[in-house]
């Protein structure tokens, strides 16, 4: 076959991946980027070329450092320990135990839950009086908290409620790592009088590096995209306190119908989530794996 | 393939001309319309319900009655549907939503599509007070459909365990302490009295400051969040759950309350009158809806969704829906829909019809949200208006859990709804 055709036909089998890519990635990346440097339009006040002036109002916009904020916390509240309960997890339904298949569903069952029906339960958990959490404090005399109503706790409350729907996920991918790991390991460790936890931390571990790289990456992404429960939970409030950068972009967009800001904000989030993603490829990535 | 495109170029004729012949024996006006739900329960049914009614009386209209969440998802929706080109001839949207419409250039006003006197009539046959908020540069944007004032309710079991009299429910700030103090249990198991602060608090609020003596807005470009009085009635909100201790603390959720009152948590709720049918179903308790009671006065909003006609619609589109409109706020429609919903009829003339008559003379509560009409002022609305009640409600919450003094969080909020609103003066 000539060059020309075989090139041609490359072209055509790459063509339906680039031009999903380009119609819903690329360009709306574009226009994002290019609708933050202008104003709004309307009808009392034509578009106009603002330049910089967005992220400007970005950086002196309190509430946006108070959601960049939250989302760190957000973020370091999940991330460890969803990936610590889902080791946990994996090694548990790795075992040779009985009723195995059930404890495997049942660990990933609020995975498979749409965020929205899981907060919907959540919200009544958190109720103050009439809650299933208070219900069950008030047994043991404690008094009635309004979870989701306060600023001090509403984060973490959330944070739980993510970790609960995450950990089940990742330990799909620990429980696949797990199982990668070949048995022959095992049974030389216990040869050689190894404790369980030495051959976990010496041998486990260490081979699920990987495994905990790409977990941690999207455990990270997550905690930026994940938002659907603001809606139905809190809407950021108290007073921003439980507000994300992404539901704070919704709110923006859709609620205020500042485009122009929207797309800053989005720019940034853009911005924030590709260098991370950049990091994992161009330098952690060659230290995780074992030699 | 020649073949193919043979085939594929006859089948595509044979589609246009069934089409064309189906499009010339009908002729239908087709209408999308998209509505809202804030308060849950079996409304969607109600709705489609009216609409099938509506197409069996005219045949020649077909209409796609779209429900659409709650208010700021129903204005996204018909936004992003105009926007893509394939819009929606009417809507339900949130009544203060007119300023941002008007920005927008999205709707037209009902004066431009009243012509005979009989219609200029009936454009003047609602509550004067639901149509405030539709009303925007001396033109009527708006027409009342889906409206609601905030109202009181009360268990009267937990009344007469009290030691209350049950048909004498508080009229007045210090009566309402009073019995919320007597009604509220030391052990946590019952509160006196929940205020909603999430979802919608600046409603909430603009209750409590017109008991106070003022208003949130004196019109869509000027906003009194500063002003001593309103000053004054966040601190009356704050105190309840501070001071008095009637209230939890921190804010109360606008979803779950509901059921918290349905379950004797708390003896009394502030809630919208749109809730009425359902807590007469669900309470397996006695139950009874007051007024909100006066500080300096009585008052509270008024709130809920309108009618509006959008403004990208031809001629037929728009008779059609004005014979839409007028069916579904007819008296007798709206007798219907205020009994299935407690939502209140929108005309004199609706609480004139049998159906609405006869309910009332069966259940008055049913009549406290017209009763409370005369003392109700217009739902917080300005333009760029969800921006400039965010800024209010954050206040409000900053406020209620602690973090702000009532007046550092609404001098700031009035502030910050200068900037925005400035440009519109």
């Amino acid at each position: 076959m000539k060059d020309s055709v075989r090139n041609f036909q490359g072209w055509l089998l790459f063509a339906p991946a680039a031009i999903l890519l380009l119609a819903f990635t690329h360009y709306p990346t574009i226009t994002t980027f290019l609708n933050s440097l202008y104003t709004n339009k309307s009808v009392i006040r034509p578009r106009r070329f603002s330049g910089i002036e967005g992220y400007e109002s970005m950086l002196s916009d309190p509430i946006f450092w108070k959601v960049f904020a939250n989302n760190m916390w957000l973020a370091l509240g999940t991330i460890p320990t969803s990936i610590g309960l889902a080791i946990i997890m994996a090694l548990i339904v790795n075992k040779a135990i009985p009723g195995r298949g059930l404890l495997r569903m049942a660990y990933f069952t609020p995975t498979m839950l749409p965020m929205i029906a899981v907060a919907n339960i959540w919200l009544f958990f958190y109720a103050p009086e009439i809650g299933l959490i208070d219900q069950a404090a008030s047994i043991f005399g404690f008094e009635s908290t309004n979870w989701l109503g306060s600023p001090s706790t509403v984060l973490p409350s959330i944070m739980v409620m993510t970790v609960w729907k995450e950990a089940g996920f990742f330990m799909v991918f620990y429980l696949a790592g797990l199982q990668t790991i070949s048995p022959e390991l095992e049974e030389a460790s216990k040869l050689e009088g190894s404790s369980r936890w030495n051959y976990f931390w010496r041998v486990q571990y260490p081979l699920l590096l990987p495994t905990t790289l790409f977990v941690l990456i999207n455990a990270f992404l997550n905690s930026f995209k994940l938002v659907d429960h603001l809606f139905v939970l809190t809407k950021g409030g108290p007073d921003n306190a439980s507000n994300l950068i992404l539901y704070y972009i919704y709110e923006t967009a859709f609620a205020f119908l500042d485009i122009s800001y929207a797309s800053a904000l989005t720019i940034f989030l853009l911005v924030l989530l590709a260098l991370t993603a950049l990091a994992q490829f161009l330098f952690i990535e060659k230290r995780v794996h074992y030699r | 393939m020649s073949k193919f495109f043979k085939k594929l170029s006859y089948s595509l004729t044979v589609a246009l001309g069934i089409s064309m012949i189906s499009g010339a024996a009908i002729a239908k006006t087709e209408l999308t319309m998209y509505y809202p739900v804030a308060v849950g329960g079996a409304l969607t049914q109600t709705v489609d319900a009216m609409v099938a009614d509506f197409m069996s009386k005219n045949p020649d209209i077909e209409v796609n009655a779209i429900y659409s969440g709650n208010y700021d998802d129903t204005r996204i929706k018909a936004l992003t549907a105009l926007e893509s080109g394939k819009p929606a001839q009417l809507s339900v949207m949130f009544s203060i939503d007119v300023h941002e419409l008007r920005e927008l250039d999205a709707i037209v006003p009902f004066d431009d599509l009243v012509s005979t006197s009989e219609e200029k009539a009936w454009l003047n046959s609602f509550y004067p007070s639901l149509m405030e908020n539709g009303v925007a540069a001396g033109k009527t944007w708006g027409i009342p459909f889906q409206r609601s004032t905030i109202v009181m309710y009360y268990n009267k079991d937990a009344f007469r365990e009290a030691g209350l009299d049950p048909e004498t429910p508080p009229a007045t700030w210090g009566g309402l302490i009073a019995a919320a103090k007597a009604l509220t249990k030391d052990d946590g198991s019952q509160w006196g009295l929940m205020i909603p602060s999430t979802g919608y608090p600046y409603w909430m609020f603009g209750a409590l400051a017109m008991q106070n003596g003022q208003t949130l807005m004196t019109s869509g470009d000027k906003t009194n969040f500063d002003h001593p009085d309103v000053i004054e009635a966040l601190e009356v909100w704050k105190s309840f759950g501070e001071d008095h201790k009637i209230m939890p603390k921190g804010t109360i959720e606008w979803g779950t309350l509901r059921q918290n009152f349905l379950e004797g948590k708390t003896a009394m709720m502030w809630h919208s009158t749109g809730n009425l049918t359902t807590v007469k179903k669900k309470a397996d308790f006695d139950f009874g809806v007051a007024m909100l009671p006066a500080g300096k006065r009585r008052g509270t909003p008024t709130g809920g969704g309108n009618f509006y006609i959008f403004k990208d619609t031809s001629d037929e589109e728009r008779k059609a829906s004005m014979k839409l409109i007028k069916f579904m706020t007819a008296p007798e429609n709206s007798a219907k829909w205020s009994v299935a919903t407690g939502y209140m009829g929108v005309s004199p003339d609706a609480y004139e019809t049998d159906t609405l008559k006869s309910y009332v003379a069966g259940f008055p509560p049913a009549a406290v949200a017209r009763d409370q009409l005369k003392y109700a002022t217009a739902e917080f609305s300005t333009y760029q208006t969800s921006r400039v009640k965010k800024g209010l409600n954050d206040a409000i919450q900053a406020t209620l859990v602690g973090s702000k003094t009532a007046k550092e969080a609404l001098t700031e909020a009035q502030a910050a709804a200068e900037r925005i609103l400035k440009p519109y003066r």
